[in-house]
């Protein structure tokens, strides 16, 4: 199952910003920490990344710097920003008013729904828990 | 033998990520320092997906493609960054330091000449000559102040031998001798003239240390006529900009009291005009290749107008029958060549010379006939009356003298367009023409300084 990409566009601001909650980092192991946690199903097409990372250091969420990576090679790390994490928690709020409600709705539908695979894992929010 | 496999693989993928990297570097949006970032994440995504088994190019290509469409991306980024859209002088973080650095001493030196320039101009106050006292002895020098410093701006950035800067070097200091030394009569017609055409002259010394190594090749006079049609229009910018600081100054320091005028008179409006002439200089070499030439841009707008003026004038001449009666029009008629002449050399500076003619240019062709026909039309006017008033004063000969030149350089011009739009020459040779008549006004300016004079006794 993909995850459809208005709703990969709409959520990426929340899950670049958690990534970066739980410790400074750069695109490549941001794509990574985002497949492992979504279990491979939010497909991000990898450059998309960046035009985000720059954005949200355009708003001031994150701060971006240049350093060496263990290769030896030039690489951006990213951190995120004290006005970051306020709109972070913001953003939290948020999807869990949103998740809280669609379960509140789905929980009354459960007998008419197909089943659809995949569904099980993980469970919805957990994303945002790391914060 | 493992190692050469091994080896040849890397110089291959390396030429791999280059070309990628170079195709990347093409898309306006896209700076070098994103290009790296991207980079950094290509390398990386090969390196997992090699330890994973696969083969350097087959890494190369799955990295490429989860990168995903170029375009998209090159899109988002601009939508993301949508000021680098527009182009942008100021140093831009997507240049390298070596590069940055060049800038910066770049500007450094341009600031530092401007501020000699406004200095110079200040200099001769020291040994009592006061703008408001000694005018003429100021309209005199007035471009010995600042051009010097501005050919000395591109002798250090060309990095020109002896041999290149002797000559506007000599050029500078003749003018300096004959502005100064000649015993004009106050304010008589040599003098004006003499003020009027220095400028001219020493601007063909500006354009050969511009120009350089180059100044024998039509390219590079090209390149000087580009230039000064640029210079121009930032000048005259930093002028607007400047009568907006003075109005705000002069009207805050009124309401606190203060009369700035004389400061502004004295100091601000010299030092400014002079110092703006190598501030605009350096602005023009900065953006050279960012920003799109406006003089040409100009041309195009105002070529079929002035063409429509010239032609509803020639049809109310032929109405009328009156013919022209003022007779203190060859100055006029002079601009007017001047100006028809600029459309012309603006136009050509900017057209690909391989393109086929097109309806534009037979508008150029309308337009410098058009005017060839309103300058016989005052020149016949003149000479009709030649013998009953017409002397030969020094002002009268010095139009005449320009307006020959122009009229020659034009029908010259229009010949070899006509010729071009027939089919029967290049388009280079008209090119070639324009760049090789441009030092004759130089010449004459010269002529006109240095002979006038003498010749009319001074007055």
């Amino acid at each position: 199952m993909d995850i459809n990409k208005d709703l990969i566009a709409a959520s990426s601001t929340p899950m670049v910003l958690a990534i970066l909650a739980e410790e400074d980092s750069y695109g490549y192991a941001i794509l990574k920490r985002v497949q492992e946690a979504s279990g491979g199903r939010m497909a991000w097409t990898d450059g998309m990344l960046y035009p985000v990372l720059h954005r949200l250091e355009r708003l001031g969420y994150v701060k971006a710097r240049w350093g060496t990576a263990e290769s030896g090679r030039k690489r951006k790390y990213y951190k995120i920003t004290a006005q970051g994490k306020t709109q972070l928690a913001e953003e939290r709020s948020q999807w869990q008013a949103v998740d809280a409600t669609l379960r509140g709705i789905w929980q009354g539908l459960v007998a008419v729904l197909p089943d659809v695979r995949g569904v099980s894992l993980p469970p919805p929010g957990q994303l945002l828990q790391g914060v | 033998m493992g190692t050469v496999n091994a080896d040849s693989a890397v110089t291959q993928l390396e030429e791999l990520i280059g070309g990628w990297r170079n195709y990347l570097n093409k898309r306006q949006a896209i700076h070098t320092v994103d290009v790296a970032e991207l980079e950094d994440h290509l390398r990386e995504q090969i390196a997992a997906l090699s330890k994973a088994g696969l083969a350097p190019d087959e890494a190369f290509l799955v990295a490429v493609k989860r990168i995903g469409n170029l375009d998209t991306l090159s899109r988002e980024f601009a939508r993301e960054h949508a000021d680098r859209l527009w182009k942008q002088l100021v140093l831009s973080s997507s240049d390298s330091a070596a590069q940055q650095s060049a800038l910066r001493t770049d500007a450094a030196v341009a600031v530092g000449l401007a501020v000699a320039a406004a200095a110079a101009i200040k200099a001769p106050a020291l040994f009592g000559l006061q703008l408001d006292t000694h005018a003429i002895f100021y309209a005199h020098n007035v471009a010995l102040f600042v051009f010097p410093l501005l050919a000395g701006y591109f002798v250090w950035k060309r990095k020109l031998g002896p041999r290149l800067w002797l000559w506007p070097a000599a050029a500078f200091v003749a003018a300096a001798v004959f502005a100064n030394a000649y015993p004009f009569k106050t304010e008589g017609s040599t003098e004006i003239l003499s003020v009027l055409h220095a400028p001219i002259a020493l601007w063909l010394a500006v354009g050969i240390a511009y120009a350089g190594t180059r100044w024998n090749q039509v390219a590079g006079r090209m390149d000087f006529i580009r230039f000064s049609g640029e210079l121009f229009i930032y000048y005259v910018l930093i002028a607007l900009g400047g009568g907006v600081l003075t109005a705000f100054m002069l009207m805050m320091f009124m309401a606190a009291g203060v009369n700035a005028e004389p400061f502004f008179e004295s100091w601000l409006l010299p030092c400014g005009a002079m110092g703006a002439v190598v501030i605009a200089a350096w602005l023009v070499e900065a953006k050279q290749g960012v920003i799109e030439n406006m003089a040409p841009v100009l041309a195009r707008i105002f070529t079929p107008l002035f063409a429509a003026v010239l032609i509803v004038f020639l049809g109310t001449l032929l109405v009328t029958g009156k013919g022209i009666v003022q007779r203190e029009v060859l100055i006029a008629f002079d601009l007017l060549l001047a100006v028809v002449l600029g459309l012309l050399l603006y136009s050509v500076s900017a057209r690909d010379s391989n393109a086929p003619p097109n309806i534009y240019d037979v508008l150029q062709v309308v337009l410098v006939i058009a005017a060839l026909a309103a300058d016989a039309a005052a020149l016949w006017a003149i000479a009709a009356r030649t013998s009953d008033e017409f002397g030969f004063t020094p002002n009268r000969v010095a139009a005449l003298g320009l307006n020959v030149l122009l009229l020659v350089h034009l029908a010259w011009s229009a010949l070899l367009y006509v010729g071009f739009l027939r089919g029967k020459g290049p388009f280079a040779r008209l090119e070639k023409q324009q760049t090789d008549y441009l030092p004759v006004y130089a010449l004459w300016a010269a002529i006109v300084v240095i002979v006038f004079p003498p010749a009319f006794g001074f007055i």
